[in-house]
């Protein structure tokens, strides 16, 4: 708890006074047996939903329908209502939570579920449970008291995180600002989810919450086998492409690293998150077409012949060959394609220049060359970081995109970069490549044929 | 499985296997009646709306058709949609806040059906998409089992009047109306893939059932939501509905990526000049069609077509390759090598333990040992000796020849069942080819 300033302290001691003041004059006493009851199932099923959420579409928001038991209990049982299902959070099961975050998203609820009653009630909605000659007026005033909802309780929340973890950190700040239309828009779905609740009430009762909850828990089966398959996605493509790369001593690793080191860069220059996971993939896959290069010209001792560099030039299409069947970002198969073109248009295959060539092809090969650079090759040690970066600088503008190149270097500095293990010397009697085609400091020697 | 395309075919009716043609041969009775009676008995001005507003609600449902994993398509708003207007008590209308009787005929029901469903299908025919007529004409027959069985009882007052009672009738019927569509559904894929029934029940029963438990609820929803705010909120109602297809989407999606890749990474042998070019793609498909003439399930038969591409990965360990790629050829130790390399290259993602199993085990003789190789294994084993013989020659006899070699050895090497399979699924293709 350390790292929370004594504003954030005050700030969410202030919330948790805002919600007793609002709670407690609320006069429970003349309440019947029945509004309790039905507090009771909607604290339930707030509950239910607040602790088991599901991550969605990307990693940063959380799924956690909860705020449609909140706006359910606006309309069924009033401003004073849905600031007591809402206070329930404190209870909830999500283990991780420490027990000031629990307070504080306890009094989140309660005083955004408090405000948005005030709203509904301020705009003619009437509490209790609807009647058919209650719409379609009621809708007016509920949507009002779901956006109070939803506006109040991302103020909050973001208030709070401004204060404590988010201080001096512009990037994450907007990624979560980037998500915010996402976020914002299920809030609003799950708000519909509450009108819905409260208009089965009529019919149906309690078994209203059991009606809703049905397709929501399936959707929420269907996200957990997404996320379950995407894992696997990943880890079997890793391991594939560590079978490519056994071939070679020396690249042990590459594409693994190449893939961080793309998806760091993604992540600096504000990506969206699918976006960042495909040039994740693409850097992975980027050197699989080096498999159809012939291994006795990858560990060719010496000048290459004209035939063998244009083997060595073919590799980018070779990969595109083998990947393009994959129904992938069209970003990531061109980023593959011409990761080894340069800047200044003298790269290949195709020698495209600037902007011509594909971002994503700009972001691999930075990370490409700087991880060839701080590996060990047959023909030198690796350099250190501080020399590797100022290599990237020098091939800045020529051979990489400066933007990218500075995105890159910003990001190593906050995240730092896991070198390759020392590689020592490879088993004797093993062939080894003996140069590198992805390194900018020791270019291909190819024969003068003229 | 994956090498499953729904074929469309229009060509000519002869093409068309028997269970399709009952299935279309219902649909198209039904539609018959549902617009004879319509049009002979006018609707009621009252419910017009309420007809329309489903009619939309279906239309759309067909258009955001959804893929399931396996190559399956389903429409599980345009479901949810029918049923619920099967379901249907009474609709809130306003002013002055009559309820509507229940007056909707079962006939009603598959009239407004039929026509959202055609209306959503156009863009699909418009983009040059398949149509989908089978999955349509399913989906119908499930719908008008739901409304013949409910229409009648919506009037019934002892049950329209409680809604407990309802609600268990209601949700007895949309299961049975979904056991319909399934059966029907697993009925046409078993007759597609040559699987058989049973096998094709249990896999679509098992896909199904998460998505079947939605558009249940969901037609419940809007059943009960309708009696309290009226048609004017239909597009409420499948918001539940909406998050869960997103969900399905995605998870659909990644599924088929997956496949994607494995196949796409399982050709680096072919590239790197390993095996002959299309060998692991060849072995996957025999693979699969003798594992399903076997009667194996879906599940395992993902397990089957995974290995089956990779069978060859262990050969990139290799530093020089084997000529012509063709492991049937090389030395029993050798085999094994490249078999125990490859599963651990599998076993390092650390998700596909059984497809490791199955391709470390695929060099062992179906004899020999006890209990011997998994029968994936076994299949993998005999699959791509065929394919080294036979490689991607469509020669009738050459692949009967090879046939026979293969069960001159089923004394210890082959499986006799997986190679009468085998003979079996390479004569239909001979068949198919003549």
């Amino acid at each position: 708890m350390g790292n929370r300033s004594w504003a954030a302290w005050l700030y969410a001691g202030v919330i948790a006074l805002l919600a007793a003041a609002l709670i407690a004059p609320a006069g429970f006493g003349s309440r019947g047996a029945h509004w309790w009851i039905e507090l009771s199932v909607l604290r339930l099923l707030f509950l239910i939903c607040d602790s088991t959420p599901t991550p969605l579409a990307s990693r940063q928001s959380a799924w956690s329908p909860s705020s449609s038991a909140t706006l359910a209990a606006v309309v069924l049982l009033g401003p004073a209502g849905a600031a007591l299902v809402g206070v329930v959070s404190v209870f909830s099961l999500r283990r991780h939570l420490m027990l000031a975050e629990r307070l504080f998203n306890g009094a989140m609820y309660a005083v955004s579920g408090y405000a948005a009653g005030w709203a509904y009630v301020a705009l003619g909605g009437v509490v209790g449970t609807p009647a058919p000659r209650d719409f379609p007026a009621l809708i007016w005033a509920f949507a009002a008291a779901a956006a109070v909802h939803v506006v109040t309780n991302h103020g909050l929340l973001w208030a709070a995180l401004r204060l404590t973890r988010m201080r001096g950190r512009p990037r994450d700040r907007s990624r979560l600002e980037s998500s915010l239309p996402l976020l914002l828009a299920s809030d609003l779905g799950y708000a519909v989810l509450g009108l819905l609740i409260a208009a089965l009430w009529t019919v149906t009762g309690y078994f209203a919450a059991v009606l809703v909850l049905v397709p929501l828990f399936v959707a929420r089966w269907a996200m957990g086998q997404f996320a379950e398959q995407q894992q696997a996605y990943s880890a079997t493509m890793e391991a594939l492409c560590q079978a490519v790369e056994t071939k070679d001593f020396y690249t042990r690793g590459h594409s693994e690293r190449v893939s961080r080191g793309s998806g760091m860069i993604a992540r600096e220059i504000g990506m969206r998150a699918d976006r960042a996971d495909a040039v994740s993939y693409a850097g992975m896959l980027h050197d699989v077409g080096k498999l159809g290069v012939p291994t006795k010209v990858l560990q060719k001792n010496g000048a290459l012949t004209e035939e063998e560099y244009a083997a060595i030039q073919l590799h980018p299409m070779r990969g595109l060959e083998i990947v393009r069947e994959i129904g992938f970002l069209d970003d990531a198969l061109t980023g593959i394609m011409h990761h080894h073109e340069r800047i200044d248009g003298k790269g290949y295959p195709m020698g495209l220049a600037g902007d011509e060539i594909p971002e994503f092809a700009r972001v691999i090969a930075v990370a490409d060359a700087f991880d060839s650079m701080t590996s060990n090759r047959s023909y030198r040690q690796a350099r250190g970081i501080d020399e590797a970066v100022s290599e990237l600088r020098k091939g800045s503008g020529s051979q990489f995109d400066p933007a990218l190149v500075d995105a890159f270097i910003t990001a190593l500095g906050r995240d730092g970069w896991t070198l390759p293990g020392p590689a020592g010397a490879p088993p004797a009697g093993q062939p080894v490549t003996a140069q590198d085609h992805d390194d900018p400091t020791a270019p291909l020697r190819v024969v003068d044929s003229f | 499985m994956t090498v499953w395309q729904p074929a469309e075919r229009w060509s000519s009716w002869q093409d068309m296997d028997s269970g399709r043609l009952l299935l279309l041969a219902a649909a198209v009775m039904l539609t018959i009646a549902a617009i004879a009676h319509t049009a002979a008995v006018a609707m009621p001005a009252a419910t017009v709306h309420v007809a329309v507003a489903f009619g939309v609600l279906i239309a759309l449902g067909e258009l955001l058709r959804l893929a399931l994993p396996g190559g399956r398509q389903a429409a599980p708003i345009a479901t949810a949609g029918g049923m619920a207007y099967a379901l249907l008590l009474y609709v809130s209308s306003r002013p002055p806040f009559r309820e509507l009787p229940p007056q909707v005929p079962a006939l009603q029901v598959i009239a407004v059906t039929v026509a959202g469903m055609t209306i959503g299908a156009l863009p699909h025919l418009a983009a040059g998409r398949p149509v989908g007529v089978t999955g349509m004409a399913s989906r119908l027959v499930a719908v008008s089992c739901v409304a013949f069985a409910f229409r009648p009882l919506a009037g019934v007052q002892a049950i329209a009047s409680r809604w407990w009672l309802a609600a268990t009738v209601m949700a007895v019927l949309a299961g049975l109306g979904w056991l319909v569509n399934t059966v029907i559904d697993a009925l046409i894929r078993a007759d597609d893939l040559g699987a058989r029934f049973g096998v094709a029940l249990g896999d679509e029963l098992r896909v199904q059932w998460p998505l079947g438990a939605a558009v249940s609820a969901s037609a419940m929803i809007i059943v009960f939501a309708t009696e309290t705010m009226g048609i004017a909120g239909l597009a409420v109602f499948v918001v539940p509905l909406l998050v869960t297809q997103l969900a399905f989407r995605r998870y659909a999606g990644i599924r088929s990526t997956y496949l994607q890749t494995v196949r796409a990474l399982a050709r680096v042998t072919e590239v790197g000049g390993y095996v002959e070019s299309g060998h692991s793609r060849r072995v996957s498909v025999l693979a699969v069609a003798v594992g399903r003439e076997l009667g194996m399930s879906e599940p395992d038969l993902l397990d089957l077509e995974y290995a089956a591409l990779m069978h060859d990965i262990g050969q990139l360990s290799l530093r020089d390759p084997i000529p012509g790629g063709a492991t049937v050829l090389v030395s029993r130790a050798d085999q094994q090598r490249i078999a125990e390399l490859g599963a651990e290259v599998i076993a390092k993602a650390g998700v596909l333990d059984r497809v490791a199993e199955l391709v470390r085990c695929q060099s062992l003789a179906a004899r020999g040992s006890d209990p011997g190789p998994p029968v994936g294994s076994r299949i993998i084993r005999a699959a791509n000796a065929f394919d080294d013989l036979v490689g991607g020659s469509a020669d009738r006899d050459r692949s009967a020849a090879a046939v026979e070699r293969l069960r001159l050895d089923t004394e210890s090497e082959y499986d006799p069942g997986v190679v009468d399979a085998l003979g079996a699924v390479a004569g239909r293709r001979r068949a198919s080819r003549r």
